[in-house]
């Protein structure tokens, strides 16, 4: 290394970038250091990975109930649909939509907006923005309503052992959760009022629009191709951890006089998902990882911002690529301890 | 006669129900099909939310009607049951049912009906369907990437001659069947090397290591006379010996002019590319990434805690990062560390990388097997008198894999879904040579047929696999 004028060190991080990002979710420009482009690489790598999980969780768990309906048809469907995406490269899906699916839409002039609020143009997805008054107040109202309802939980549970009397958690929790907020409206002076995008012209025939939040078509395509690809998967693991569930256990609940709704909630639920949580994880933690395929169009993820841009301009290879690959491996290592400690604590307890 | 009651169809009034329903579902069908094959819209008189809804009404009205138990039908029964045991299914039918009735014509049309394929140009896409006629144009870079037009039958050959070589042991007879593990394991891999440095890259016959190779097989060949008390001292001393008498003694460096092929053209590596490139990759990585996977699971479960730790660092440390970062890592970071004057070819190190990311995977599936098995398994092997490695090929191992074969596919598979990705290296397989052509400015704005056809191929490849693994691992369930 030495013979090559490479010397080593991590003190570039504080110099200036000069370099610009398209999308960023805190205020960066050139004259800010590499490691705030660090930052924001990371950030929009958690905001394209957390959709997508979102997302995929949602379609994986519908197609994988759908997996396991009796109707033909449905079944069919959905055996089709994961097929289909499971066998297909994750990269392929990404290009389709960014370069095929998404490059079909209208110009920004030329949209037709849907519900009246929402452009989905070749430029990007605009979408309306809440501008708020007090947000605070209105997250505390919010956080208090989650640990009231911890509380609530752990009461309701000892006075079960204790008394054998069940609260109805459930309705309590969810009321808590929308009084509270309403609550902040109404005394906290919380105001929120919609921004919607409009139409403005950049030059002769240029246009864009303004206000609300624009989603550039990079994100989309890749949050797109993630979630669909990843739902698969997760409909996979959904599907087995129901299988899992062995029938007897169904019966022998019933026979207890167990309600339905008990039956699912205190034996098939808990079991189906021991079944179902490890591998979802995993698949959690492929789809970030996979989330760095988004140097190839363009998004800007950590890989792009600083594996691509930051190492070109420094040409520091050894301290960039091993800061992000140490990023990535912290990540997966601290799921991959949380998941050992989580297979531990739902293990059969076997005498 | 008996009482009607539409709410509760019974068998009783069955041809009444029956009739009425199975009208009522031909009709919302008919409906729609009208609408979406010829653009009729016979009811176009209604208002138009319920002449878009009208469909969906009468066929749920007609799905309720048939949905009669125990009707004596057989065709009726199986579609109650299948498709029709409730309204919500029988409502989630319909809606599949019309949904497909529905985008039916625009693909047929995107695809087939107003598709071209005639022609060279792009004049001649003038449909509003597909332009196949790009694919037709671009399909040999699409194979063979930036591979010379007039060299392409090399590649041909080569793949169509490891084909029939892979196929070799559904052929075998029950004499030579012990010798197909050797066969697949450790010759075939080295034919199929040999085809594609000689062949494809038309490499000089005597490269360096071919003082190595040909020492192995010269004392292979001698290997088989000596008595087996001294074999273990041969097979150490005298390769090794041979290798240094080849390369500095006796050839040294006349042989490397010597071996110049010059019938075959030389194609450097950057020059290959396309589904042909794709298969290359995906081969040599299954090749390598299994065996070292075997190495890491057993390690990772080994007494000595330096072979343990290590394995755990490898593995977890593979399994960590995204492959895009390890490829970027053996494209800017890795030639850092090499003397100067060496290099090592792009493909190679590719390859490399791609086999230590992929074993990792192997290795926990692997260990996965492992750990299923019975201690009973280990104890009984052990007990007679076993050792280590005697007991893992014969006894452990079979069974484990046997265990693993789902999940070792499903790494297999997604290898071969990787293999895109190393275009981050400048190496253009399917995928890379499509966004080539894509910014062809003579070709511009088909990039949507050119996914598409990828697609297709990716999907007949990864289907064929799954389908392929499913019937292996029916061969081998033995139950327990």
């Amino acid at each position: 290394m030495e013979n090559r004028g490479i010397t080593f060190g991590y003190g570039f991080l504080s110099q200036e970038s000069s370099f610009d990002v398209q999308f960023s979710l805190i205020e960066y420009d050139g004259s800010h250091s590499y490691f705030r482009a660090y930052l924001v690489g990371l950030l929009n790598t958690i905001l394209v990975s957390v959709i997508g999980i979102i997302f995929a969780t949602i379609i994986g768990v519908v197609i994988g109930i759908a997996r396991l309906s009796n109707n033909y048809l449905i079944n069919r469907t959905a055996g089709v649909y994961v097929e289909f995406f499971r066998n297909i490269p994750l990269l392929l899906q990404i290009f389709f939509w960014y370069f095929a699916a998404l490059r079909a839409l209208p110009l920004p002039q030329d949209t037709e907006p849907m519900f009246g609020v929402f452009f989905l143009t070749i430029k990007g997805f605009f979408v309306p923005a809440f501008v708020w008054n007090n947000l605070d107040v209105f997250i505390y109202s919010i956080i208090a309503a989650i640990i009231s309802i911890i509380f609530i939980r752990i009461y309701a549970k000892k006075k079960q052992e204790n008394e054998g009397i069940q609260t109805p958690v459930l309705s309590i929790s969810i009321g808590l959760l929308f009084i509270l907020p309403i609550l902040s409206f109404l005394f906290g002076g919380v105001d929120a009022s919609v921004e919607i995008p409009v139409i403005k012209q950049l030059s002769q025939s240029g246009f864009t629009y303004e206000g609300g939040i624009k989603l550039p078509p990079e994100l989309i395509s890749l949050a797109l191709a993630l979630s669909l690809y990843t739902a698969t998967f997760i409909a996979e693991c959904v599907r087995a951890g129901v299988q899992g569930v062995s029938k007897g256990q169904k019966e022998a609940a019933a026979s207890i006089g167990l309600t339905p709704n008990q039956v699912l909630k205190l034996v098939v639920m808990p079991q189906a998902l021991r079944i179902i949580i490890p591998p979802t994880t995993n698949q959690y933690l492929n789809l970030t990882k996979n989330s760095s395929l988004a140097a190839a169009i363009a998004y800007p993820d950590l890989v792009l911002v600083f594996a691509g841009t930051a190492l070109m301009q420094t040409g520091r290879a050894i301290e960039i690529v091993s800061i992000t690959m140490l990023t990535y491996l912290s990540l997966s290592i601290s799921i991959s301890i949380f998941m050992n400690w989580y297979n531990k604590k739902i293990a059969i307890k076997e005498k | 006669m008996n009482k009607l009651n539409f709410l509760q169809p019974d068998k009783n009034n069955l041809n009444t129900y029956l009739y009425t329903g199975v009208i009522l579902v031909a009709l919302s069908i008919f409906i729609v099909f009208l609408n979406s094959f010829f653009n009729k819209d016979i009811i176009y008189f209604l208002p138009g939310s319920i002449s878009f809804f009208l469909p969906l009404i009468l066929g749920f009205i007609g799905l309720h009607l048939i949905r009669i138990d125990y009707s004596g039908l057989k065709f009726l029964d199986s579609i109650n049951k299948n498709i029709n045991t409730n309204n919500f299914n029988a409502f989630l039918s319909l809606l599949i049912v019309f949904v497909i009735i529905k985008s039916l014509p625009p693909l047929l049309s995107w695809f087939i009906l107003d598709a071209n394929i005639a022609g060279d140009s792009k004049d001649v896409c003038t449909g509003s369907g597909a332009c196949w006629t790009y694919i037709k144009i671009w399909f040999n870079r699409f194979m063979y990437g930036m591979y010379p037009n007039a060299e392409q039958w090399r590649i041909n050959l080569s793949f169509i001659a490891l084909a029939f070589l892979g196929t070799i042991g559904f052929f075998a007879t029950e004499k030579f069947k012990k010798y197909l593990t050797l066969y697949y394991v450790a010759v075939y891999p080295v034919i199929a090397f040999f085809f594609i440095f000689f062949f494809i890259s038309g490499g000089p016959i005597f490269f360096d290591f071919s003082y190595g190779i040909i020492a192995a097989v010269i004392s292979i060949i001698i290997g088989f006379f000596i008595p087996s008390k001294f074999k273990m001292y041969y097979f150490i001393i005298v390769p090794i010996t041979l290798y240094i008498l080849l390369k500095y003694v006796f050839f040294y460096e006349e042989l490397i002019e010597l071996g110049k092929l010059e019938a075959l053209e030389w194609v450097e590596t950057g020059a290959w590319g396309g589904l042909s490139l794709t298969f290359i990759v995906s081969f040599f990585c299954l090749i390598f990434c299994f065996p070292i996977g075997l190495f890491l699971s057993l390690g990772r479960r080994s007494d000595f805690p330096i072979i343990k730790y290590f394995s755990i660092g490898m593995i977890e440390f593979w399994r960590g990062v995204p492959l895009i970062t390890v490829l970027f890592m053996s494209s800017v970071m890795f030639p850092m560390f090499l003397p100067e004057d060496m290099f090592i070819d792009k493909l190679v190190r590719v390859i490399i990388a791609i086999s230590l990311f992929e074993a990792a995977y192997v290795a926990e599936v692997i260990r996965g097997g492992l750990q299923a098995l019975p201690r009973g398994q280990y104890d009984a092997a052990k007990s007679l008198g076993m050792g280590y490695w005697k007991m893992h090929i014969l006894v452990i191992l079979p069974q484990a894999l046997k265990l693993v074969i789902p999940g070792i596919a499903n790494t297999f598979l997604a290898l071969v879904k990787d293999t895109p990705l190393i275009f981050v290296v400048g190496l253009l397989e399917i995928v890379g040579m499509l966004n080539l052509a894509k910014t062809n400015p003579e070709w511009l704005g088909f990039a949507m047929e050119g996914y598409v056809f990828a697609s297709v191929l990716f999907f007949i490849i990864c289907y064929a696999m799954s389908k392929y693994s499913y019937n292996l691992e029916q061969k081998y369930k033995t139950e327990r």
